[in-house]
């Protein structure tokens, strides 16, 4: 007893401070990546190492394309394919790895940055046609007022591996240590869905775990929040959809946030919690 | 090419034995020799294994070869640990009998995979005491997604067949508890049966694969480089060991060697990967004992060297360090200092936490002799990795099948033989301590020079064994390849998929309450067993 008293107090508090102080990431960590879409010049070497599609591009040539000889292409970035590899910044130099982790958005779409381009002869492509926008940029932002008073100051969280890898579960238990503790903002883990206030669901979501994961999401009282973490609850991740999996969590269910990663850090896991109770803003639409 | 000296007399004395019946050896590797076989030696060619050579069946799997060579293979993987090599028979199954015998009456160990074969391959099983559904849960339609003919992304119509039929426990004041898949902890998906007679459990049946993602079709419809990616999500808290094993089949496939520091890197890596999953493991066991405090601690420790591995490879879980041909990035003399330091606060903070431990008697009254699993049950089930070495199985690849760093280094094995809950804590906290001691050994030694050599597009047709001793046990991938730097097949087999049948002998005679602490104590992967 003495042992586990001395041991305790000889550790002090270790708890971050995280919202009110910044993440402690290591400069090293991979986070978001960041594309210069103003000189990006050649999308395709970065979409053909992508492992998940995460990066990628359309061409469009001919017919109905307006005035460029060699056609328009449009590139992709969409943050919820995205496993934070690094691949694509190593083989261009317009992207840039950052450790930017809080990458959670209350939309899908608001993962997506896309940019317009015109096609040069070689298969390049130069010249920005449009600015680079993050569709729902353009898209209203309504949140949940009414589950938000009510489960804003204490939240009860069941979460549904529905498929998961369990890379995601690690990082969610994480959120129990003591260096997170989520339990100093009211928040709790239970252990049915009929205690709980929201759903974190990681995926892909596999056709075994469909049934459960749709009772599970039944069971609960309203008003109910759905989380969806991860690549691969966000997208399907580098499973995608195929004949044993559905695909992302909102194949299944509604989902009022996504937290993008592979697996996603325990900060950006706070961010995309408190995001959803309105306790935090997302980086995309400040309300 | 030559055979390791070990394997020579084992493979004189096995063909002078069976003669024409077995084609070979075909040397692949030094440690890695295939033979041809019909399909009636099948038992006669295992059942000599066994008993002349005290070999065991690691991996049994099927190949549909329907396109190159007109037939399915069987491929049946033995390892003969004191010969450090690997014996594989490949027996060819002719389309129009889809049939093969099965091993598990002799060989319990290979339970599961022979009906994850008759499963995915549509390969009737003969003579298999319960050849029900295992892979496929019971109400999917009849299809077979790893034959070539079947298309990845299929879309199967909503599933309407026989619901699984558990097998009745009856008897006075007996009844069925049934968990899962959605648990109360945050864990993964399994469905687990209790039978029980107030709180002892009489039985325990398991019904897995809820996670099954399709990732061996998803291997042969993904570039090798994609697929390097997608063995990191094999299992997450096993993502650098198995990306090296699936490394490893493709270097070993192309003839080429990480260079010295390319494989102390690795090694780093994998002790690392070992270290934070096993004080994971024993802080969790105190907190299904109701030891919070040890376990707050535990998770302490763990994110010190979760937060290391970030500032060496830029992920927590060290993914995306992986790379064919060695790793993908260099240690600096700043990061190095990083991880100097972790291993100087780790130890001296983890040993009285180990003390902390020790002095609760609670904490021990509750391990010892809980989930006993004997050693001869664990040995008739294949038992490897962390579970095997408390029941007695004294195998590690490190040790017998060198690989990575690991035959630069000293280190011993920890093993013991009472089987409880209490031992296979102690055996990770032994693992943790050589662990600690190898990364320094290695950073004492680091070899200078490149940290990976180029791995050329592969030809088609090629095979080979990639092997790791993960921290749950030992990780095997086995690769064909196909034209255009793809793979034709890869055989994902991971330890939990070894060690799951263990756990309903574990759990008998104890009482419910205990499970959690018992579960917890094996930390089996769903996701690599599913896949």
């Amino acid at each position: 007893m003495f042992e586990i008293l001395r041991k305790s107090l000889s550790t002090g508090v270790v708890t971050t401070r995280y919202p009110a102080a910044p993440p402690a990431i290591s400069a090293r960590a991979r986070g978001r990546p960041e594309i210069d879409w103003l000189n990006w010049k050649d999308a395709r070497p970065a979409a053909n190492i992508c492992p998940t599609g995460a990066i990628s591009y359309e061409d469009a040539v001919g017919r109905g394309v307006p005035a460029e000889p060699h056609g328009q292409r449009t590139a992709r970035l969409d943050l919820g394919k995205c496993i934070f590899c690094g691949l694509c910044a190593d083989v261009d130099k317009a992207i840039q790895m950052t450790n930017v982790c809080e990458c959670a958005a209350r939309r899908r779409d608001d993962l997506v940055t896309s940019a317009a381009y015109t096609l040069k002869s070689d298969g390049s492509h130069e010249r920005l046609v449009e600015n680079a926008t993050s569709k729902a940029e353009q898209l209203g932002q309504e949140i949940n007022q009414r589950a938000i008073k009510l489960l804003g100051r204490s939240l009860h969280i069941r979460e549904v591996d529905a498929g998961s890898c369990n890379g995601c579960e690690i990082e969610i238990v994480a959120l129990n240590s003591p260096i997170y503790d989520l339990e100093r903002f009211g928040i709790h883990f239970v252990a049915s869905p009929r205690h709980a206030d929201m759903l974190l669901v990681t995926g892909p979501v596999t056709r075994n775990m469909e049934l459960a994961l749709r009772k599970a999401y039944a069971a609960m009282p309203e008003p109910r929040l759905v989380v969806a973490v991860g690549a691969c609850g966000c997208s399907g991740g580098i499973f995608g959809r195929n004949y044993a999996t559905c695909g992302a969590v909102d194949v299944i269910i509604p989902v009022d946030v996504y937290i993008p990663g592979c697996p996603p850090n325990p900060f950006a896991l706070l961010h995309g919690i408190l995001l959803a109770v309105g306790r935090m803003e997302s980086q995309f639409n400040p309300a | 090419m030559s055979v390791l000296p070990g394997l020579r007399p084992i493979i004189e004395e096995i063909t002078t034995r069976f003669g024409g019946r077995l084609k070979g050896p075909q040397i692949a590797r030094p440690n890695e020799i295939y033979f041809d076989a019909n399909i009636d030696l099948i038992a006669g060619f295992c059942g000599h294994l066994y008993k002349r050579w005290n070999a065991r069946l690691v991996s049994v799997f099927a190949d549909d070869a329907r396109a190159e060579q007109g037939v399915f293979h069987l491929y049946y993987i033995y390892a003969l640990d004191s010969a450090h090599g690997f014996l594989i028979l490949r027996v060819l199954v002719p389309p129009n009998k889809p049939e093969f015998p099965s091993l598990t009456n002799a060989v319990p160990a290979v339970n599961w995979q022979e009906r994850e074969i008759q499963d995915l391959f549509g390969l009737k099983l003969i003579g298999h005491p319960n050849p029900s559904r295992c892979a496929l849960h019971d109400d999917w339609p009849e299809v077979h997604p790893l034959r070539k003919d079947f298309d990845l992304n299929a879309e199967l119509p909503p599933f309407s067949g026989e619901r699984h039929r558990f097998r009745e426990v009856e008897g006075e004041g007996v009844f069925h508890v049934p968990v899962g898949p959605v648990h109360a902890g945050v864990i993964e998906p399994g469905h687990f049966r209790f039978s029980v007679a107030g709180e002892p459990v009489l039985y325990l049946q398991l019904r897995m694969f809820y996670v099954h993602k399709g990732t061996e079709k998803l291997f042969e419809n993904l570039p090798i480089p994609h697929c390097l990616r997608l063995a990191e999500s094999v299992s997450g808290d096993s993502s650098f060991g198995h990306a090296t094993a699936f490394c490893h089949a493709v270097e070993r496939a192309a003839g080429v060697e990480a260079p010295p520091r390319g494989r102390a890197l690795r090694t780093i890596c994998l002790e690392l990967e070992r270290i934070y999953n096993h004080v994971a493991d024993i802080g969790a066991i105190c907190t299904d004992v109701a030891f919070v405090t040890a376990n707050m601690h535990a998770m302490r420790l763990k994110e010190s060297v979760l937060r290391v591995n970030e500032q060496l490879t830029g992920n927590r879980l060290l993914r995306g360090v992986a790379c064919l041909g060695g790793t993908r990035f260099d240690f600096d003399a700043e990061q190095l200092t990083h991880l100097r330091q972790l291993l100087a606060a780790f130890k001296p903070d983890f040993e009285s936490l180990v003390e902390v431990i020790r002095e609760s008697s609670g904490t021990r009254d509750r391990l010892e002799t809980t989930g006993v699993l004997k050693p001869q049950v664990a040995r008739d089930l294949g038992i490897v990795g962390i579970v095997g070495r408390a029941s007695e199985v004294d195998r590690d690849l490190r040790r017998d099948f060198p690989h990575a760093f690991y035959d630069q280094v000293k280190f011993t094995v920890p093993v013991f033989s009472e089987g409880d809950v209490q031992r296979r804590m102690v055996v990770r906290r032994e693992e943790i301590f050589q662990s600690l001691s190898i990364i320094e050994q290695v950073i004492a030694n680091l070899p200078e020079g490149a940290i990976n050599t180029k791995v050329d597009e592969l030809p088609a047709g090629r095979t080979a064994l990639g092997y790791v001793e993960g921290w749950r046990g030992e990780i095997f991938h086995w690769i064909r390849t196909a034209p255009g730097n793809r793979l034709a097949r890869c055989k994902v087999k991971d330890p939990s998929l070894q060690n799951w049948p263990a756990l309903p002998e574990a759990i008998l005679g104890n009482i419910v309450p205990d499970f959690p602490v018992v579960n917890k104590s094996f930390n089996l992967s769903y996701s690599a067993t599913d896949r």
